[in-house]
């Protein structure tokens, strides 16, 4: 059906391309804020199973229609400039944050068909879209004229520089095994089973890129940049309305990249953990067998860690933080590398 | 041999999977919470919310006016005007209750000489305007008509310790 269609708007030239390619871009970004709309249900709901009560339950059906109602609150509030706030900064830092969090979602392969781009550099898109991102959190900072806000933007940039560097040492070791920065490829590379994952080999750097990414959203127990309890809500906290909504939105658009990402890199992303589920067919049709199920089961796993983990632990201390990211994670990360460079260098030449 | 296993518990973070073994445990237990509208906490018989003013059996009022409850009240919220009916009996003609003001700590109950006022037990009122909340006569008297047996079975179920 899909090859049908792509034929179609093939043929069309190039207005036909740019309307196929605009046809894939809502696919992808419309289901979007409606998905983060239930995560932040879950999340209530999670953080209230854990705490023995209920979490929202009276909109709607066992509360489902909650996050409906907490939008159209949210559009109708106000929007509160503060004063000597740099009003176009302070409104471009919301965009920025969200415009990158939905770009990321460009090149993620969704099912060995299923993508909006394939580009040879992909993950290193995704790598600059949340670097850019960051800046979203300092001018957000910056632009608000509050200290509050500025102490956390502060924070969060210093948190997420450190961060960011163990992130990107734990997929040097996916390049290193992948010989590839293709997402696509990536996932390829993992065929053939559990075992054939790169969780196995990776095991160090898929729990460094887990907790760096938990970091790199800023979420608990790692939300310096927010800290409720010291910082007010930290860099978003002269936000209100629908700015505050596009923070909010974009941070749980992060946390669902993130989650895809390690499922992709370490996990095998669309593929079936075991190769056999491919040849239980109906019809021709493997329901188990690889493709987007698996890729979201493994997503929901790890968002749901993120609001388990954040039932669970209290927020670092700044100083901690600085010490797991700079003497832990990076020594860590850069041990493992080397590791497995020998090792794939090694196959190579006496394997 | 003590540092080494502390090493191994802090690289397996066995601290932190057992906070996470907890919180996991901790949703799926029944839950605490009580569904207000549906489910209610139990209270005592003695739970101090509305009040009321009752009368006897053959539709009398209690009330004899003798301002023991204005005298008593701490909030100042009881006003009473009092007059001398057509059968010669004393009788307020003015009895209101600023809830508001009021404290619900139940002073005017105890200090009343032929259990006229009381506090009921209902806490589920509101008022829209402060005027909604200054309670005139007619209307402690009405809730009195209305909760008669509640609160003549919550008055008997504390008797023995009054």
């Amino acid at each position: 059906m899909i090859d049908h269609l792509a034929e179609f708007f093939a043929e069309l030239g190039m207005t036909g391309t740019v309307i196929w390619t605009m046809i894939k871009i809502l696919c992808i970004t419309v289901p979007l804020p409606i998905i983060v709309a239930f995560i932040t249900l879950a999340e209530r709901r999670v953080i209230g199973a854990a705490q023995w009560r209920f979490g929202p339950n009276r909109v709607g059906p066992k509360g489902l229609l909650q996050p409906f109602a907490d939008v159209l609150k949210m559009l109708f509030k106000e929007i509160v400039w503060p004063e000597r706030a740099n009003k176009m900064l302070y409104i471009t830092a919301p965009l920025l944050v969200l415009l990158t969090a939905i770009a990321s979602w460009a090149v993620i392969p969704f099912s060995d068909y299923l993508w909006l781009a394939n580009i040879d550099a992909g993950l290193l898109y995704i790598m600059m879209m949340s670097s850019i991102g960051v800046y979203g959190i300092i001018i957000a900072g910056w632009a608000s004229n509050s200290r509050y806000a500025f102490l956390g933007a502060m924070r969060s940039t210093a948190q997420l520089i450190s961060y960011e560097l163990a992130m990107g040492f734990s997929l040097v070791g996916v390049i290193l095994l992948t010989n590839s920065l293709n997402l696509i490829e990536i996932v390829r590379h993992q065929e053939g089973g559990v075992l054939n994952w790169h969780i196995l080999p990776l095991l160090p750097l898929f729990f460094v890129y887990w907790f760096a990414g938990i970091a790199e959203t800023n979420r608990h127990p790692f939300d310096m940049a927010e800290g409720e309890s010291e910082l007010v809500a930290g860099f978003h906290v002269e936000y209100g309305g629908i700015t505050f909504a596009l923070f909010f939105l974009a941070e749980y658009i992060n946390m669902m990249i993130i989650s895809v990402l390690i499922a992709t890199l370490f996990l095998g992303g669309w593929l079936a953990p075991f190769p056999v589920l491919n040849e239980l067919t109906i019809f021709s049709v493997a329901p188990l067998g690889d493709g987007f199920l698996w890729l979201a089961l493994k997503v929901v796993f790890f968002l749901f860690v993120y609001l388990w983990i954040r039932a669970t632990f209290p927020r670092y201390r700044y100083d901690q933080i600085m010490r797991l990211g700079w003497k832990v994670f990076i020594p860590l990360t850069l041990i493992w590398i080397i590791l497995v460079a020998i090792a794939t260098q090694w196959s190579r030449l006496f394997g | 041999m003590k540092r080494i296993k502390r090493l191994f518990k802090t690289w397996l973070l066995s601290e932190m999977r057992a906070g996470l073994r907890l919180t996991l445990r901790r949703m799926f237990e029944p839950k605490t919470t009580i569904l207000y509208p549906e489910e209610k906490t139990p209270q005592s018989a003695r739970f101090r919310g509305m009040h009321a003013l009752r009368r006897y059996e053959n539709g009398e009022e209690r009330c004899i006016a003798c301002k023991l409850c204005e005298a008593v009240c701490p909030a100042l919220a009881i006003t009473i005007d009092l007059a001398e009916r057509e059968d010669g009996t004393r009788r307020t003609t003015r009895y209101e209750i600023d809830m508001t003001k009021c404290i619900y700590c139940g002073m005017c109950e105890e200090s009343c000489p032929v259990d006229s006022i009381v506090l009921t037990n209902i806490h589920e009122y509101h008022g829209e305007a402060h005027y909604d909340l200054c309670f005139t006569k007619e209307m402690l008297l009405a809730v009195g008509e209305r909760y008669e047996q509640w609160i003549a079975h919550d008055l008997a179920k504390d008797m023995p310790y009054r």
